[in-house]
């Protein structure tokens, strides 16, 4: 009977249903450690472990959500900050990629000039805001240029890998058909190498809108960074929470866009 | 029979001198430009000057101590983040169902604007070293573990074979086969979580006016000290470059040998 009731154990189930099961039980540790952080969160927010506010209870937080989403204000300043990340990738990306196609056509230049942007990507930019201040201004301009700074970096690495991986063959087909610098790269490089381009701009942007978020908490009177800074001057907690929610948000849905993009070029 | 000769251009040193040779000149140019008055010297100081206002820094502004500082903090957000992101990289690759629920999230952590959530922390630690080591920690700690991961996921089948051939029993293969062959990748992580550490420690530092080399830039600024804001950028950078190559350095020694 015993062995009966192993074999009857050992049924084959077939695939279908085993990635269904696994789904289900990937929803359940999902759903799981997304209940015991708000659990945590919530038994923080009754210990009184922090002052008063400081860690709000979800029902505070949620309701501020709504207000912030409702309020004209933060549509106005989340436009700055748009406008802001868009203007420095486009500057970041056009001198990106620029850079990324001399560094990658060339090994002399690349020898010469790449080590410099390799290891001069890691390092933290906000440290030139002030340099950027003195040379543009206060206003939006400074907060453009140290965010096209920012993504330069990213995109003119990933270009020159991306060149120094096209097919050798295409580029000769291009030659043979005496294509000129210009037609040679709309033609054949870009095409060639969009898919390393486009994770540069990914990367770019990401770094962009990080910098440009972070230069205006540090000086500016409107974006999204300023507004993170006022609310925080007034102790408004729950909103704070809030504005950081809908900002990760958006970090990860522009990430998120231009990785479909990516994947949808393959 | 005469012997071949490298061509210059292809030489490893050659174009690494013409590379340092053009930033040179790129100063040059400069100095040029502003001593007659072509560019405004109140924005843009003296190239000469911001090399002499390296001393200055170095003796009047405590740079070595505040270097210090930023060291130290880098240095502990970076262990935590070794000591919690390691084990949890482990447990993450036992436990598969885990893995698959929350690699994305901590992907997604990764890319994450954390350090923008400064008010915060500030808030919750205070006005202190604690808040800028636990920002570093939470921006630095996803590499680490993902990299830990993804070593451990990509032991050769190979060595697991010879493992499980001597009957190696749970804790030895771990010990013995899967975490020595994940070494290299664990130092990649390790090295991409403390680079996003100094960028986190510095970052602060400089938004919030707190602690080392971040708030020398800061102070240097607010003085309209130009040539000592030039100085300070430069004197920055140069340690954050020299401690990426230094982390290199280690990731390329502690890859196996091909």
């Amino acid at each position: 009977m015993a062995s009966t009731g192993a074999i009857a154990m050992r049924v084959p189930v077939s695939r279908a249903v085993r990635e269904r099961r696994e789904t289900r039980n990937v929803f359940y540790v999902r759903a799981i450690v997304a209940l015991a952080i708000v659990a945590i969160w919530e038994g923080i927010s009754w210990s009184g472990l922090f002052f008063g506010d400081v860690v709000p209870s979800l029902a505070k937080i949620i309701p501020a959500l709504f207000k912030l989403l409702v309020n004209p204000a933060f549509w106005a300043n989340l436009q700055i900050t748009l406008v802001e990340a868009a203007a420095s990738l486009a500057i970041g990306a056009i001198a990106g990629i620029v850079v990324g196609i001399l560094l990658g056509s060339s090994r002399f230049f690349g020898a010469a000039f790449e080590p410099y942007v390799y290891y001069l990507s890691p390092t933290p930019r906000i440290i030139l805001f002030p340099i950027m201040i003195m040379w543009f201004g206060v206003g939006i301009a400074s907060k453009i240029a140290l965010g096209a700074l920012s993504s330069f970096f990213a995109i003119a690495l990933s270009t020159a890998a991306g060149m120094r991986q096209i097919d050798k063959v295409l580029i000769r087909v291009g030659r043979s058909f005496r294509a000129t610098p210009w037609q040679m790269a709309t033609k054949i490089y870009l095409p060639a190498m969009r898919l390393p381009v486009l994770t540069g701009i990914r990367l770019g942007l990401g770094n962009a809108l990080i910098t440009a978020l972070l230069a205006e908490t540090k000086l500016s009177n409107q974006g999204l960074g300023f507004m993170i800074m006022q609310i925080y001057t007034r102790f408004d907690m729950p909103t704070l929470y809030a504005l950081l929610i809908v900002v990760f948000f958006i970090a990860g849905a522009c990430n998120a866009v231009i990785g479909m993009i990516a994947r949808s070029t393959k | 029979m005469a012997s071949r000769k490298t061509p210059l251009v292809a030489t490893s040193w050659f174009p690494l001198t013409v590379g340092a040779l053009t930033f040179v000149a790129i100063g040059v140019i400069f100095e040029i430009l502003l001593r007659t008055d072509v560019l405004n010297r109140y924005i843009i100081p003296l190239p000469s000057e911001v090399l002499l206002a390296f001393e200055r820094i170095v003796v009047e502004e405590g740079v070595l101590t505040r270097t210090g500082v930023s060291a130290f903090e880098v240095l502990t957000a970076g262990l935590a983040c070794v000591i919690v992101g390691v084990p949890l990289g482990v447990l993450l690759y036992r436990f598969d169902i885990v893995r698959r629920a929350l690699e994305d999230w901590i992907a997604a952590l990764a890319a994450a604007p954390i350090v923008l959530a400064f008010p915060l922390f500030l808030v919750l630690f205070g006005r202190g070293s604690t808040t800028v080591i636990v920002i570093a920690f939470a921006y630095g700690l996803a590499p680490v573990v993902l990299k830990t991961l993804e070593g451990l996921i990509e032991t050769r089948r190979v060595l697991i074979n010879v493992g499980k051939s001597l009957n190696m029993s749970q804790t030895q293969m771990f010990w013995k086969i899967l975490f020595p062959s994940a070494i290299p990748s664990i130092f990649t992580g390790i090295r991409l979580s403390w680079t996003f550490c100094v960028i986190a420690v510095i970052g602060v530092e400089f938004l919030v006016n707190l602690g080392g080399l971040g708030q020398l830039i800061n102070d240097l600024a607010e003085r309209y000290d130009m040539p000592g804001t030039y100085a300070g950028i430069g004197f920055v950078i140069l340690v954050s470059v020299i401690f990426f190559i230094i982390l290199e350095w280690i990731e390329k020694w502690l890859q196996p040998a091909r």
